[in-house]
C-alpha cells in the first residue's frame, strides 16, 4: 500500500512520540492516584485506571479514523460540525446531567458525553475555514463581525451551561487571531485584562492601581516621548505625596489606594492640559484607557461579589495567599501546593505518595493529577510535563508556519493555543498561579471525554501536516 | 519567521519558564511544603459502636457494655522517646517494653500490621494507665488511645449462650471485609449468631494529626467522617432467673436441663454443666482463663446441649408408641406380656418387675422394655413392608420428622446432629442379613441412637403440642428487626394429633399413677406434670439419669429435658431437678413440701464423690 506508506512517512513523529509519551506518563500517574497501599491490588477492573486504559485504546481508533479520512473533509465539514456542536450545547443546558455544578454533560447509559470538546474541534475548524478565505482581513468590519459571531455563540451556550472554565479556554482564540493579523494592542489589552483581573482577587486595590498605571506608561512608551511620562509621573507622584501628607497631617488612616487615586487624577489633568497644547493623538486614548482600567478593576471587585455564584467565588477565592486558611476555600491549592512541594527533587518514587492519596487532595486522578507527578516524580517529573507540552506547542506552532495551507495554519495555531491554555490554567492553579478553575490537564486527566477530544484536536492537525505543502480548501 | 510567531511562542516558552521556576521554588529551593506534608497526616480514628444490649424474656438485661481503651500505635510515626516515662506510665518493665517492640516489629515483618495505619500496642488499659497515659501521651510520638467497648455480665451465667468476644482470626477478615485486625468478634453463642445485629456498624473519623500526634481538627471539616451506628439490642427467650436456678441445681453435677415453650419453640433455659461465669472472658485475664477452661477435665467449655450426644433411653419409648399407633400396629388397648424381659428363643432383653399384662398407658408409667419390643418389631415387620430395610427406613422417617438425625436448627452454629441410622448401617454391620430383632434396642432407645438434650427436649414440646413444633430458638426480638422466619414457621410430624391423647396420659400416669409409677418424685402440687424417666445405658460407669416432661397437662407452658452424667436412675436426679425447673418457672417458688428436695438436689455432688 503506498499510499499508508507515504502517509506513515509524511506523518511528523515527533509529535506522535511526545504524545504516546505524555499519555503514557498520564495513566501511570491515574494508577497511582488511585492505588491504596493500603490494600494493594494490581489491578482492579473497576478502577479508573482500567477504564482509562479502554479509552486510550479507543483513542487509538480515533487516530485511524482521522489519518483514514481526507483532509478536504475537515474543511468541507466544518460549518457542519460546528452546527452540530452548537446545536448540542444548546442542549445539553436542557438535557445534560449537573455534575459539579455545571450542566455540560450528556449522559447516555454508561457513557457520559462532553460536547464542548466536540465545540472546540469545531470551532477551531470554522475559525480557521473563515479566516483562510483570500479576502479575509480584521480590518474589514464584517469579517471582524463574521468571527465574532462564530466565536461567541459556543462561548454563550457554554457560559449557560455554567461552565465558566470551558468557556474561557476560547478566550485563547486571541492568539491565532493575533497571528493573523488581529491588532497588537488587543493582545496586549487581552493580557492587561486577564492580569488585572487576576491581581484583583489576589492583592489590594493600591498594587493593581500602581500597576495599571505603569502598564498604561509602557503603552504610551511606544507612540510618545520619555519627557512626557516623566512629567506624568512626577505630577502623579506629586498628587500621592499631598494625599498622604494631607490624611497624615488630618490623622486619619492611611488609604493607599485613595492616593494612587489621587496620583491618578493628576496624571490624567497634566496628560490631558499636555494633550490639548500638543495635539498629541495618543494621549486621549491612554487616558481612556486608564481610566477604564481603574474602572474594571473596581467593577471586577463587584463581578466577583455580586454575580459570580458561591462555588465560582471560592474557587476564584482561591489564589495564591487570598485564603491562608488550610481548611477553608484555599484548602485545595494548600494541599496540592504541599503534595507537589513535598516531592523534592527526584520525588517520593512511584506508588510512594502519601498526599496524593487518602483524599488529601481532591479530585487527585482529574483536575489535580499534576500532584502525583509533583509528589511521586519531583521536580525531575514536573520539569519534564513542563517542558514537554512547551516543546509540543511550539513544535505545533512550527508545523503551522510550515503550512502550505492557511486553513491548516490557522487550525494549528488553534491546537496549540487551546493547550495552551490548559496547560498554563491546570498546571498554574496545582502550584498557585492560576485561579482554581476545573479543566483537564490535556492527556493526564482521568476522562475518556476530554482525552478523546485533545487526541482528535491534535491528530485532525497532524492529518492536515502531512498534506502540508498542498492548498487543502 | 514572523515577528507575530515568535510573541506567541515567547508567551508560550515564558509561561513554561514561570512553571519551571515557581516548581523548582516549591519542589527543591523551600523546604517548607516538605515540612507541612510531614505535619499533614490523615489520621483514621475508629469509632467502634457500643454493642447491642442483650435481655432475657422478662427485660431483664443481661449483658450490657464497659468502656476500655487500647493503646495503639502508629509505626511510621514514632520518633525517639523517654522509655522510662513510657515504662512509669504502663507500669511495665523495661523489657517487657522491648518485647512489645519487638512483638511489633515482627508483626510489621510479617505484614500483620500496616506502618501507616494504627494498630494495638498496649491492649485494655488499666484506669491507672489510661489516667496516667492520658496526659503524657503528647510526649509520644505515634501512640494514641482508642476506645472500644467491652462487654459486661450482670449475671454469672448463661456463658455457653451468650459466647464471648474475641479478637477476628485472618479467616474471618478474608470472609468478611467489614473487619481489619485487632476488631472484635462474637465467638460462639448468641454473640457469634446475632453478630451483624450486635455489631452496629464501626465509625470513621478522620483527623489531621501534626507531627506529634497532636490532633488538629477534623479534615476536611469532617466531609469524609461516618458517624458510627450503635449494634441493635436483642432480646433473649430464656428466663435469666430460671437460668440461674437451674445452673445452681447442676452444681457439681455433668449434664444438662433444656426447657422450651411449646408454643413457641423458644427455649427457656439452656443449661449446660458444668458451667462457667462469662466475666472470665472479658479483658486481659481472658487468655489465661480460657486455657485453665480448656485444659479442665470436665469440659466446662464443651455446651452439652446441643453438643453431648447420649441414647436416649426410655424417654424414647413415647416416640415409638406413637409410630406404632400412626402405623396402626398397635392401639391404645393393646396389652403385651413381660416376663421379666422380652424373649425371643435364646434372645433376652431384660425389665424390671411390674404386673403384666400391660396396655400402652401402662406401658409408659411403668417403662416396660418388653412391650416396646413388641411394638418395634411391629412397625418394622408389618405386611406392607416388603423387607426389614423398607420397615427400618419407615420407621427412621417418623424419627427424622420429630427433629433426630439432624441439625435442628437452633441459633448456635455448633449444634451437632445425632444420629439416627439407615438400613444401609446394618446392611455394613450384618453383611445384609438383620431382622427387626437385631436392631430391637433401638426399641427402648439403646443401640446406635444418639441425640442431643435439645432433641429431646424438642421430642417433649412436640408431645406437648401433640405433633407439631416450632424450631427450637434463642432468639425473641431483635431491635427494629424481626427474628428468622424459620423461628416462625411451624414443623408438622407425621403422626396424627389424635393419637397423642394415650401417650400424654401415660406419661402424666408416670409421674401421678398410683401403681407402678416411674416418676412420683416429680409431683408438684397444683401442676399436673407429665413426664417420662430415662436411664442412658453408659458403658464407662454409672448410668445417665434422664427424664423428660411438659407442664402443665392442659396448655402446656414448659418442656423440659434433663440429664445427669452418672446420675444413675431418671427418677434419682433428673426428674427431681426437672420438676423444681418447672416449678420454679410456673410457680415461681418451691412449694414448702418439696424444700427437701430441693436440697438435696442442689447439695447432690456426683462430681468430687466419686473421686
Ligand atoms: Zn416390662
Amino acid at each position: 500500500m503506498p499510499q499508508n506508506n507515504s502517509l506513515l512517512k509524511s506523518v511528523d513523529w515527533v509529535v506522535v512520540i511526545v504524545y504516546v509519551t505524555l499519555v503514557a506518563f498520564g495513566w501511570f500517574n491515574i494508577y497511582a492516584a488511585n492505588y491504596n497501599p493500603e490494600n494493594p491490588v494490581l489491578f482492579d477492573v473497576g478502577r479508573e485506571y482500567a477504564k482509562q486504559l479502554l479509552w486510550i485504546a479507543l483513542s487509538g481508533v480515533i487516530i485511524w479514523v482521522i489519518f483514514m479520512t481526507d483532509s478536504k473533509f475537515y474543511v468541507a465539514f466544518s460549518y457542519f460540525l460546528y452546527g452540530l456542536s452548537v446545536f448540542l450545547l444548546f442542549s445539553v443546558i436542557f438535557l445534560g446531567k449537573e455534575i459539579n455544578g455545571a450542566k455540560s454533560w450528556f449522559e447516555i447509559g454508561p457513557v457520559r458525553f462532553q460536547p464542548v470538546e466536540l465545540a472546540k474541534v469545531a470551532t477551531a475548524l470554522t475559525l480557521a475555514r473563515i479566516m483562510s478565505r483570500y479576502d479575509f482581513s480584521f480590518k474589514k468590519t464584517s469579517n471582524l463581525m463574521r468571527v465574532g459571531l462564530i466565536w461567541m455563540l459556543p462561548v454563550i451556550c457554554i457560559l449557560l451551561q455554567n461552565d465558566t472554565g470551558s468557556a474561557l479556554v476560547f478566550f485563547i482564540m486571541v492568539l491565532p487571531f493575533y497571528r493573523e493579523g488581529l491588532s497588537g494592542n488587543v493582545l496586549v489589552f487581552a493580557l492587561i485584562g486577564a492580569v488585572v483581573s487576576v491581581l484583583t482577587l489576589v492583592y489590594p486595590n493600591v498594587i493593581i492601581l500602581a500597576i495599571i498605571i505603569a502598564s498604561c506608561f509602557v503603552f504610551l512608551a511606544f507612540k510618545i516621548q520619555y519627557k512626557f511620562i516623566g512629567y506624568a509621573l512626577f505630577f502623579g507622584i506629586i498628587g500621592f505625596s499631598v494625599s498622604y501628607i494631607a490624611f497624615k497631617v488630618l490623622g486619619k488612616d492611611i488609604r493607599l489606594d485613595l492616593f494612587t487615586l489621587v496620583g491618578a487624577i493628576f496624571i490624567s489633568i497634566y496628560l490631558a492640559i499636555s494633550g490639548l497644547n500638543k495635539r498629541l493623538k495618543a494621549i486621549l486614548p491612554a487616558i481612556v484607557f486608564m481610566w477604564g482600567a481603574i474602572a474594571f478593576t473596581i467593577s471586577t471587585d463587584y463581578f466577583v461579589e455580586e454575580i459570580l455564584s458561591e462555588y465560582q467565588r471560592n474557587r476564584i477565592n482561591v489564589l495564591l495567599g487570598f485564603k491562608d486558611d488550610p481548611l477553608g476555600a484555599g484548602y485545595n491549592v494548600n494541599q496540592s501546593k504541599i503534595a507537589i512541594g513535598s516531592g523534592g527533587f527526584l520525588g517520593k518514587g512511584y506508588l510512594d505518595g502519601t498526599q496524593t492519596k487518602f483524599d488529601f487532595v481532591p479530585e487527585q486522578s482529574t483536575d489535580f493529577i499534576f500532584c502525583t507527578v509533583g509528589e511521586e516524580w519531583g521536580f525531575a517529573g514536573t520539569a519534564l510535563v513542563v517542558g514537554l507540552f512547551v516543546f509540543l506547542m511550539i513544535r505545533l506552532v512550527i508545523l503551522a508556519e510550515k503550512q502550505h495551507s492557511v486553513f491548516s495554519r490557522i487550525y494549528g495555531y488553534c491546537v496549540a493555543s487551546i493547550f495552551f491554555f490548559h496547560f498554563s490554567i491546570n498546571i498554574g492553579m496545582t502550584i498557585g498561579l492560576a485561579p482554581v478553575i476545573g479543566i483537564p490537564l490535556p492527556f493526564f486527566s482521568y476522562g475518556g471525554s476530554s482525552l478523546w477530544g485533545f487526541t482528535t484536536l491534535l491528530f485532525i492537525f497532524l492529518k492536515l501536516d502531512t498534506n502540508r505543502s498542498e492548498l487543502i480548501r | 519567521m514572523n515577528r507575530r510567531t515568535i510573541v506567541v511562542a515567547l508567551i508560550f516558552i515564558s509561561v513554561g519558564i514561570a512553571f519551571l521556576i515557581k516548581l523548582f521554588i516549591l519542589q527543591v529551593y523551600d523546604p517548607s511544603y516538605k515540612y507541612s506534608a510531614e505535619s499533614n497526616t490523615r489520621r483514621e480514628i475508629i469509632n467502634y459502636p457500643a454493642r447491642g444490649l442483650v435481655f432475657d424474656r422478662n427485660g431483664k438485661l443481661i449483658v450490657s457494655n464497659q468502656a476500655n481503651y487500647d493503646l495503639m500505635v502508629v509505626p511510621r510515626e514514632l520518633k525517639k522517646m523517654d522509655t522510662l516515662s513510657f515504662c512509669r506510665g504502663l507500669n511495665i518493665s523495661k523489657d517487657e517494653l522491648k518485647e512489645l517492640f519487638r512483638e511489633m516489629r515482627s508483626k510489621l515483618k510479617r505484614r500483620k500490621i500496616s506502618s501507616i495505619k494504627p494498630s494495638v500496642f498496649y491492649k485494655q488499659l488499666s484506669a491507672e494507665q489510661y489516667g496516667y497515659l492520658q496526659e503524657k501521651l503528647y510526649k509520644f510520638d505515634g501512640f494514641f488511645v482508642q476506645r472500644r467497648t467491652l462487654r459486661k455480665y450482670e449475671y454469672p451465667n448463661a456463658g455457653h449462650i451468650l459466647g464471648y468476644i474475641g479478637e477476628v482470626g485472618q479467616s474471618t477478615i478474608n470472609e468478611d471485609d467489614y473487619y481489619i485486625t485487632g476488631d472484635y468478634h462474637g465467638i460462639n453463642g448468641i454473640e457469634s449468631t446475632y453478630e451483624k445485629f450486635l455489631r452496629g456498624k464501626k465509625g470513621y473519623e478522620y483527623v489531621l494529626v501534626d507531627v506529634h500526634g497532636r490532633e488538629k481538627g477534623a479534615f476536611r471539616d469532617g466531609h469524609f467522617d461516618i458517624p458510627a451506628e450503635a449494634g441493635k439490642d436483642i432480646s433473649l427467650s430464656i428466663d435469666i432467673e430460671l437460668q440461674k436456678y437451674g445452673e445452681e441445681l447442676m452444681a457439681n453435677k455433668i449434664g444438662s436441663i433444656v426447657a422450651i415453650e411449646p408454643a413457641t419453640g423458644e427455649i427457656l433455659t439452656m443449661i449446660s454443666a458444668p458451667t462457667y461465669d462469662p466475666s472470665l472472658f472479658v479483658g486481659k485475664k481472658r487468655a489465661a482463663n480460657f486455657a485453665t477452661l480448656n485444659q479442665d477435665t470436665l469440659m466446662p467449655l464443651f455446651n452439652r446441649p446441643i453438643m453431648a450426644l447420649y441414647p436416649p433411653g426410655s424417654t424414647f419409648k413415647p416416640l415409638n408408641a406413637l409410630i406404632g399407633l400412626q402405623e396402626g400396629v398397635i392401639t391404645p388397648e393393646s396389652k403385651y406380656e413381660c416376663y421379666m424381659g422380652y424373649s425371643v428363643g435364646s434372645f433376652h432383653l431384660g425389665c424390671h418387675s411390674h404386673y403384666s399384662p400391660l396396655d400402652l398407658r401402662h406401658s409408659i408409667s411403668n417403662s416396660c422394655n418388653a412391650y416396646y419390643c413388641h411394638v418395634f418389631r411391629n412397625i418394622i415387620d408389618q405386611s406392607k413392608n416388603s423387607s426389614v430395610q423398607d420397615g427400618f427406613e419407615l420407621w427412621k422417617n417418623y424419627l427424622v420428622r420429630f427433629g433426630f438425625g439432624y441439625k435442628l436448627g437452633v441459633d448456635f452454629a455448633n449444634e451437632k446432629r445425632g444420629f439416627v441410622p439407615n438400613h444401609k448401617t446394618y446392611d455394613k454391620i450384618y453383611n445384609k442379613s438383620w431382622s427387626s430383632l437385631t436392631v430391637v434396642s433401638l426399641a427402648i432407645g439403646q443401640g446406635e441412637l444418639l441425640a442431643t438434650p435439645m432433641q429431646i427436649a424438642n421430642l417433649g414440646a412436640t408431645i406437648a403440642n401433640k405433633g407439631r413444633f416450632y424450631t427450637p430458638h434463642i432468639i425473641k426480638g431483635i431491635e427494629n428487626d424481626t427474628i428468622p422466619s424459620k423461628y416462625k414457621t411451624i414443623r408438622e410430624t407425621n403422626v396424627d394429633s389424635t393419637h397423642f391423647r394415650p401417650i400424654i396420659e401415660g406419661m402424666e400416669l408416670a409421674v401421678w399413677g398410683s401403681d407402678g409409677n416411674t416418676a412420683g418424685i416429680a409431683r408438684i402440687p397444683d401442676i399436673r406434670i407429665c413426664g417420662k424417666t430415662g436411664t442412658a445405658e453408659n458403658p464407662h460407669g454409672e448410668d445417665h439419669s434422664v427424664f423428660v416432661a411438659f407442664a402443665p397437662k392442659e396448655d402446656p407452658k414448659i418442656a423440659i429435658a434433663v440429664y445427669v452424667e452418672n446420675g444413675g436412675y431418671g427418677s434419682r436426679y433428673a426428674a427431681p431437678i426437672a420438676s423444681l425447673m418447672v416449678e420454679k418457672y410456673l410457680k415461681n417458688e418451691i412449694h414448702p413440701t418439696r424444700k427437701w428436695l430441693e436440697k438435696r438436689m442442689l447439695e447432690g455432688d456426683l462430681i468430687h464423690a466419686s473421686e
